[in-house]
C-alpha cells in the first residue's frame, strides 16, 4: 500500500530522515516510535507530502506520490494531529464533513456519514452534531478529530501523536476505540507516538527510529523478546521489558484445560502480567482461569507458564 | 493590638446597622454630581448670542420642571447602598435613563419660560457646564449598570440606544426649541445638513480607499515578516505627523500634479493615509492569530491554499479586522473636523466659524453631531464585531 525506498530529508546540514526503507501492507497498524528528533514525525508527513522527501522515492498504491496532486493525495489519506486543529468557526458536523465537502459528496450522503462517524466515536449524533469545538472537552475534540480524519473513508489513516495531549482516561478510551475501528475496518493506520505503552498496545508492527534511521522494526513481541541491540533493549524499558512482554500476552493461550485450582478465577482476557501480580499477591503457584463473559471455569495456569517463550503472534 | 476572642461578635451588629456602600462606581458618580447641582451653571441666560450670559444653577431655575429630577436622583442615591442584584442594576439603568430625560425636559422648560418673559426677544438660554456634567454622569451610570447586567452585546447596544429615545421624543415634540443650540440649528439648518453630508463623504472617501489598499497590504504583511516590518514602520511614522501638517504637506505635490491642493481630495488622501495603519494592522494581526493547528489540519486534509484562505483564515480573521475598522472609523470621524481647515467642509466648518466669531452655540452645533456620529459608529462596529466573533470563534 505504501512503500518507502531509501527516502531521506535534510534540513540544511541536518539529516532528519536518512535512507529509510519500509513497506506498509494493507490493514497494518504501524507505529513509528522514537525520541524527539528521531525523524518519526517528518517520516509520517513525507507520506502525505506535507514534507517533501529529497532522496529516494515514496510509492502509494504502486505509484510515486509525486505523480499525484498533493491535495488529491491528502484527500485519500486521513490526517489527525496532536493539537487536533478543529476549525473553531464550524460545528462538529461541518468539521467532520471537511473532506467529503472537498470531494463534493451529495448532501444526504455527507449527513449520513457524519452521524455514522459520531456514533462510531461514541458521540451521540443528536447531541453533538451542532455543537462547536469550544463546547467540547479535549477528549471529545479528539474524537471529532479522528472522525474527521475517517470521514471520506480514506485508504490510509495518518496520525501524528493524536492522543499526546489528552488525560490518561480519555487517551485510554480513544486507544480502545482506535483498536476497535482498526479491527472492524481493516484500515491501514500509520501512527507516530513517543508513548511506549501506546505503541505496544496498538501496533501490529512497531518501527523504532533513531537519528533518522530505522533501528528495528517488528511486532511488539519481537521487539521486546529479541531486541536487535542495547539501544532497543534500553528503549523498551531495560528492567521493565519482561513485564511489558507479559502484558502483551493473554492468559487464555497458556491455560491447562480441565485442570482446577483453588481461589477466585482470573478472566481469560487478563494478561500474563495480571496473572503474575495475582501469583505474588496470593502467594500461590497455580490460579484458576474462567471465561470472562460466562464465568465458566476453563482450567488453570501455572507459575512456570510465565517463563515459556511468547507465541509468534501476540 | 489584639482583641479578645468574641469581640468581633459584639461589634458585628453595630457594623450592620450602618448603611454600607455596595456600588462604589455609582457612589463616586453621585458625589461628583453634587457640585453640578449646587454650584455650576445649569443654563446660561444671555441677552443675545454673542455674550456669555448669566449662570443659573439648578436650584435657581424658574421652571417648576426641576422637581422631575428628584425621583430618579433619589433612586440612584439609594442604589449606592443596595446589594448587587440584577433587579438593582436594571433599576439603576432605568433611573439613569429617567434622569437623562428629566435633564433635557428641565432645560427645555426653563428655556421656554425665560424666552417667554417680556422684553427678551433676542434672549438666549444656553446649556451650562452643570447640565453637561450631569448628562455625562447619568450616561456613565447607565453604561456601568448595563455592564453589571452583563447583557449580550446586541442587547446592550439596544438598551443603551433606548436611553436616547426620550431625547429624540423631546426634540421631535419641539420641547427643546427654545434652547439656543436649537435656535442656532434653526438658523443654519441648510449649512448643518450640508455639513453632515460632507462630513460623511469625507469619512467614506477615506475609509473605502483605505480598505481597498490596506486589506491587501495586511494580507501581504501577514504572509511575509520582511514586508510587515518596514510597512508598519512607515505607517507608524505617518500616524505621528500632525494632521494639519499632513494637509499642508499634500498641497505642493497635488499642485504639481495639476490638482487642487485644498478641498475634498487632499483631505481624503491624508485621512486615507491615517486610516491605513489600523486597517493593515487589524488585517495582519487577524490573520496571524488564526490557529496554526487548524491550518495544519486543513492542509493535511487536502485543502488547497485558496480554500484554506477563504474558508479558514478569512472567517477567523474577520472579528479582529472589524475591531480595527471600528478604531479607524471613530478616528476618521474626529479627524475629518480638522479637514475643514483646508476647505473640505464638514462639521469642522461650523466649529471653526463658531470659534472665529466666539459663538459657542455654533461650536457646539459642530461638535455635538461629531461626538454623536463617533459614538454611533463605535456602537455599530462593536455590535458587528460581537456578532462576527459569536459566529466565527464559538
Amino acid at each position: 500500500m505504501i512503500e518507502l525506498r531509501e527516502v531521506g530529508k535534510s534540513y540544511g546540514a541536518v539529516r532528519a530522515v536518512d535512507g529509510v526503507s519500509l513497506t506498509i501492507e494493507r490493514a497494518e497498524f504501524v507505529v513509528l516510535i522514537g525520541a524527539s528528533g528521531s525523524g518519526k514525525s517528518t517520516l509520517l508527513k513525507m507520506i502525505n507530502r506535507l514534507v517533501e522527501h529529497d532522496q529516494g522515492m515514496v510509492l502509494f498504491q504502486g505509484e510515486q506520490i509525486r505523480a499525484f496532486k498533493p491535495e488529491d493525495l491528502r484527500r485519500r489519506m486521513g490526517y489527525a494531529i496532536q493539537s487536533i486543529g478543529l476549525f473553531p468557526h464550524w460545528s462538529v458536523a461541518r468539521n467532520i464533513a471537511t473532506v467529503p465537502q472537498l470531494l463534493r459528496w451529495p448532501r444526504e450522503r455527507i449527513a449520513a456519514r457524519v452521524d455514522e462517524l459520531l456514533a462510531l466515536l461514541d458521540l451521540e449524533p443528536a447531541l453533538y452534531r451542532e455543537r462547536y469545538p469550544h463546547q467540547l472537552s479535549g477528549g471529545q475534540q479528539q474524537r471529532v478529530g479522528v472522525a474527521r480524519a475517517l470521514a471520506a473513508d480514506p485508504e490510509v489513516l495518518l496520525m501524528d501523536e493524536p492522543f499526546g495531549a489528552l488525560d490518561p482516561i480519555s487517551r485510554q478510551a480513544l486507544q480502545h476505540e482506535l483498536i476497535r475501528i482498526h479491527r472492524a475496518s481493516r484500515r491501514t493506520i500509520v501512527m507516530v507516538t513517543h508513548d511506549i505503552g501506546e505503541a505496544l498496545r496498538l501496533a501490529t508492527r512497531i518501527v523504532l527510529l533513531d537519528r533518522g534511521r530505522i533501528v528495528q522494526a517488528g511486532t511488539p513481541a519481537q521487539l521486546l523478546a529479541h531486541p536487535a541491540d542495547d539501544f532497543v533493549r534500553e528503549f523498551f524499558g531495560g528492567d521493565e521489558r519482561g513485564l511489558r512482554l507479559l502484558a502483551l500476552q493473554p492468559v487464555a493461550e497458556r491455560v491447562h484445560a480441565g485442570e482446577s485450582a483453588p481461589g477466585e478465577p482470573l478472566p481469560h482476557t487478563a494478561s500474563l502480567r495480571d496473572a503474575l501480580s495475582q501469583f505474588i499477591a496470593r502467594g500461590v503457584s497455580r490460579l484458576p482461569v474462567a471465561d470472562a463473559a460466562s464465568g465458566r471455569v476453563l482450567g488453570a495456569i501455572h507459575f512456570d507458564d510465565l517463563l515459556a517463550p511468547p507465541s509468534p503472534t501476540p | 493590638m489584639s482583641l479578645p476572642p468574641g469581640a468581633a461578635l459584639v461589634v458585628a451588629p453595630g457594623q450592620h446597622a450602618a448603611p454600607r456602600v455596595r456600588n462604589r462606581v455609582l457612589g463616586v458618580l453621585v458625589l461628583a454630581a453634587l457640585p453640578a447641582v449646587g454650584a455650576l451653571a445649569f443654563v446660561r441666560v444671555a441677552p443675545n448670542r454673542l455674550v456669555t450670559g448669566e449662570a443659573v444653577t439648578l436650584l435657581g431655575l424658574m421652571s417648576e420642571a426641576r422637581h422631575a429630577l428628584w425621583l430618579p436622583a433619589a433612586v440612584l442615591m439609594f442604589a449606592v447602598f443596595a446589594p448587587a442584584a440584577r433587579w438593582v442594576h436594571a433599576t439603576v439603568l432605568v433611573a439613569s435613563a429617567g434622569l437623562l430625560a428629566a435633564l433635557f425636559w428641565i432645560a427645555g422648560s426653563e428655556a421656554a419660560l425665560q424666552s417667554a418673559a417680556p422684553a427678551s426677544g433676542l434672549a438666549r438660554v444656553s446649556l451650562g457646564g452643570g447640565f453637561w456634567l450631569l448628562v455625562v454622569l447619568a450616561g456613565l451610570a447607565a453604561a456601568d449598570a448595563a455592564q453589571r447586567l452583563d447583557l449580550a452585546p446586541a442587547r446592550r447596544t439596544i438598551a443603551l440606544a433606548a436611553l436616547l429615545l426620550p431625547l429624540a421624543a423631546l426634540l421631535a415634540a419641539g420641547h427643546l426649541d427654545a434652547l439656543s443650540l436649537l435656535k442656532e440649528y434653526d438658523n443654519r439648518r441648510e449649512a448643518f445638513d450640508a455639513a453632515l453630508l460632507r462630513h460623511l463623504q469625507i469619512v467614506l472617501a477615506a475609509l473605502l480607499p483605505a480598505l481597498a489598499i490596506g486589506v491587501p497590504l495586511g494580507v501581504a504583511a501577514a504572509r511575509s515578516p520582511a514586508i510587515a516590518g518596514p510597512l508598519l514602520a512607515a505607517l507608524n511614522i505617518i500616524q505621528t505627523v500632525p494632521s494639519i501638517a499632513l494637509f499642508a504637506l499634500l498641497i505642493a505635490p497635488l499642485a504639481a500634479l495639476g490638482l487642487r491642493g485644498i478641498g475634498l481630495l487632499p483631505a481624503a488622501i491624508a485621512l486615507t493615509l491615517y486610516a491605513l495603519l489600523p486597517i493593515v494592522h487589524g488585517t495582519a494581526s487577524g490573520l496571524a492569530q488564526v490557529s496554526a493547528a487548524a491550518l495544519e489540519a486543513g492542509r493535511g486534509m487536502g485543502m488547497t491554499a485558496a480554500q484554506l484562505f477563504w474558508r479558514v483564515r478569512v472567517p477567523l480573521a474577520l472579528p479582529v479586522l472589524a475591531s480595527g475598522l471600528r478604531v479607524t472609523t471613530v478616528q476618521l470621524i474626529g479627524l475629518a473636523v480638522v479637514a475643514a481647515l483646508i476647505g473640505a467642509g464638514g462639521f469642522g466648518a461650523l466649529v471653526f466659524q463658531g470659534l472665529a466669531s466666539s459663538a459657542i452655540d455654533l461650536v457646539m452645533l459642530g461638535v455635538l453631531p461629531v461626538v454623536a456620529l463617533a459614538v454611533a459608529a463605535d456602537a455599530g462596529f462593536a455590535l458587528l464585531a460581537a456578532l462576527l466573533r459569536k459566529d466565527a470563534a464559538r
